[in-house]
């Protein structure tokens, strides 16, 4: 095959009379020019396989930091109700408890805004091309490019205010940060993430089947409810996990309007902690081997959570595709 | 005996700026299976839409003119009413590809929110797909997904689905096009066993089509309607003379 290769280049060479410089040099270094496809394919392979590389990295070195938590709590590490630096007392389920509260309570206030935005873009109620469809199209685009600060901000000085009122006109303690204000800050920030993906494929929906329910004497909410929805299904669920992954690894914002309380949340106006904000809040702070080591033990079963997430996603596309 | 059910008077539509057809006056018997035949881009697909008004869908329609349904002009109707009584068959098979077959077949009650007791879905899925030629073929499947099925079964499901509904007038628009030889031909046998129980309009660019089922034909070019009668009459002797050359193939 090489040899081929060569007795080629030598033949072009004795043929060609615009045998340039540049085809001597390559001529000299034995390239032709199969070659620069096949440097091209190693450089692609190499970056693919960076990415793979650091992944793994990542996961080694924090589960080797984090073994001397595991083997100290065993169990109890994921079970355990205190979380007492002073007493080297470390427990995550207040925090786990946390997580599920915040993320889940803020899917549960996205979804409908989402699946909103997402008929109304997809061009069920709007003109493909209107003004305004474009405008709020890129209004979503920008949500998801505020910084995760600037939300804590906003939460701090809008939020917390209403929350806070709200818990003094309802009786209950009025701490105005906790985990009712962090999911609200949550839902904001995830609805471009189940919106976007959202509107493609309500997009996507053939405009052949939405006629022939029309044709039947269908009204548009008929039509959107028993043809437009059952089909994206799967779509719309993978937004969904989308969101809520991002959701779950939220930090900045989080921290800022959460409370940062270790106890085990009351209710959902408590102050409590996620597991990405108590390793933000008492990271620069962890002196202690087992202190340090328990923080990248939550960082472990951060990472585990949002995986687990992202490939349940990717399953519920491949099962409920439809194939027509 | 003969008797009219739709009428067709002054009617003209269009996108915009742009009129499609001018001024179509015609009329459609009970009972009757009428063609509407034309060469490509003369409006016949959207005066089919016109009829249960699914023209205003597309962006920037227009019409004016009247339609009678019954002596009762569709356009001052519900549209929603409008088209449960005028069904339609797309040139393109669509069934539902959430739904099984047979729920396809019930989708125009499902769809509209109308609930139904067990023996009533069986009686109407069985009936319908009777009508349609289909029973025999699907009856083992019958909850399987409709887009399992062959293109032509698929446009013989779609007819039963609209079929369900019991509309009075059923439109076809090219239900042939994107059809084999052997189901254009089921489909065509199915017309004239239909035509006992519900009035059909179909649209063909096919000549031959519309000469073997229709017994009304209406010929359209440019947006206007040239000739309009009995197909016995067109095809044989013909007035227009735009007629005559497009039926012997002029242009078209």
């Amino acid at each position: 095959m090489e040899n081929n290769k060569q007795q080629n280049n030598k033949t072009i060479c004795h043929t060609n009379p615009d045998w340039s410089w540049f085809a001597r040099v390559k001529a000299a270094f034995g390239i032709n020019d199969i070659m620069p496809d096949f440097i091209f394919k190693k450089i692609v392979l190499i970056c693919g396989l960076f990415i793979l590389v650091m992944t793994v990295m990542i996961l080694i070195s924090l589960i080797a930091n984090s073994i001397p938590s595991f083997k100290t709590f065993g169990i109890k590490f994921f079970i355990g109700k205190v979380w007492d630096p002073v007493f080297e007392q470390y427990g995550t389920l207040p925090f786990i408890v946390g997580t599920l509260l915040t993320s889940f309570l803020a899917l549960t206030i996205t979804i409908p805004f989402s699946l909103a935005i997402s008929l109304y873009l997809g061009g069920e109620f709007i003109k493909e091309k209107s003004f305004f469809a474009g405008f709020l199209k890129n209004s979503i685009d920008l949500l998801s490019g505020i910084p995760s600060v600037v939300y804590g901000f906003f939460g701090l000085f809008l939020i917390v205010p209403i929350v806070r009122y709200i818990q003094i006109k309802t009786g209950i303690e009025p701490y105005g940060v906790g985990i009712f204000t962090a999911s609200i800050v949550l839902s904001i920030m995830i609805i471009p993430f189940s919106a976007s993906l959202g509107r493609e494929v309500i997009e996507m929906v053939p405009a052949e089947i939405k006629e022939a329910g029309y044709s039947l004497g269908a009204t548009r909410f008929e039509v959107i409810r028993h043809i437009i929805l059952p089909y994206c299904k799967s779509g719309i669920t993978a937004g969904i996990l989308l969101a809520l992954g991002r959701a779950i690894g939220e930090t900045m914002a989080v921290t800022m309007v959460i409370g940062n309380s270790n106890m085990m949340p009351k209710n959902i106006f408590s102050p409590a902690n996620t597991m990405a904000s108590i390793i933000a809040n008492e990271f620069a702070e962890a002196i202690k081997d087992l202190h340090f080591s328990s923080l990248i033990g939550i960082g472990v079963v951060l990472f585990i959570v949002t995986t687990v997430i992202s490939i349940a996603g990717k399953i519920i596309i491949r099962k409920f595709a439809i194939h027509s | 005996m003969e008797s009219e059910i739709l009428k067709i008077d002054k009617f003209s539509a269009g996108f915009g700026q742009c009129l499609v057809l001018k001024d179509i006056c015609f009329s459609v018997q009970q009972n009757k299976i009428t063609a509407i035949m034309g060469p490509s881009g003369c409006g016949k697909t959207t005066l089919i839409r016109c009829i249960n008004r699914m023209h205003e869908f597309s962006p920037g329609a227009v019409y004016s003119g009247k339609i009678l349904l019954h002596g009762q002009d569709i356009y001052s109707m519900n549209p929603i009413i409008v088209r449960r009584k005028i069904g339609m068959v797309f040139q393109r098979p669509n069934p539902f590809p959430t739904m099984s077959i047979y729920d396809n077949v019930l989708s125009g009650f499902i769809l509209n929110g109308i609930k139904l007791k067990k023996e009533e879905k069986d009686q109407i899925v069985f009936n319908s797909l009777q009508k349609a030629g289909l029973w025999e073929e699907v009856k083992d499947n019958l909850h399987r997904k409709g887009t399992f099925l062959s293109g032509g079964q698929q446009q013989r499901l779609c007819i039963a689905r609209a079929l369900a509904m019991n509309p009075d007038i059923i439109l076809l628009d090219e239900p042939t096009s994107s059809l084999d030889p052997k189901s254009t031909l089921l489909i065509e046998q199915l017309m004239e066993e239909l035509k006992q129980s519900v009035t059909i309009l179909i649209v063909t660019h096919n000549i031959a089509q519309a000469a073997r089922v229709s017994d009304y034909v209406a010929f359209i070019y440019l947006g206007e309607l040239v000739e309009f009668g009995p197909s016995k009459k067109i095809f044989t002797a013909p007035e227009n003379k735009k007629t005559e050359e497009y039926l012997t193939g002029k242009f078209g």
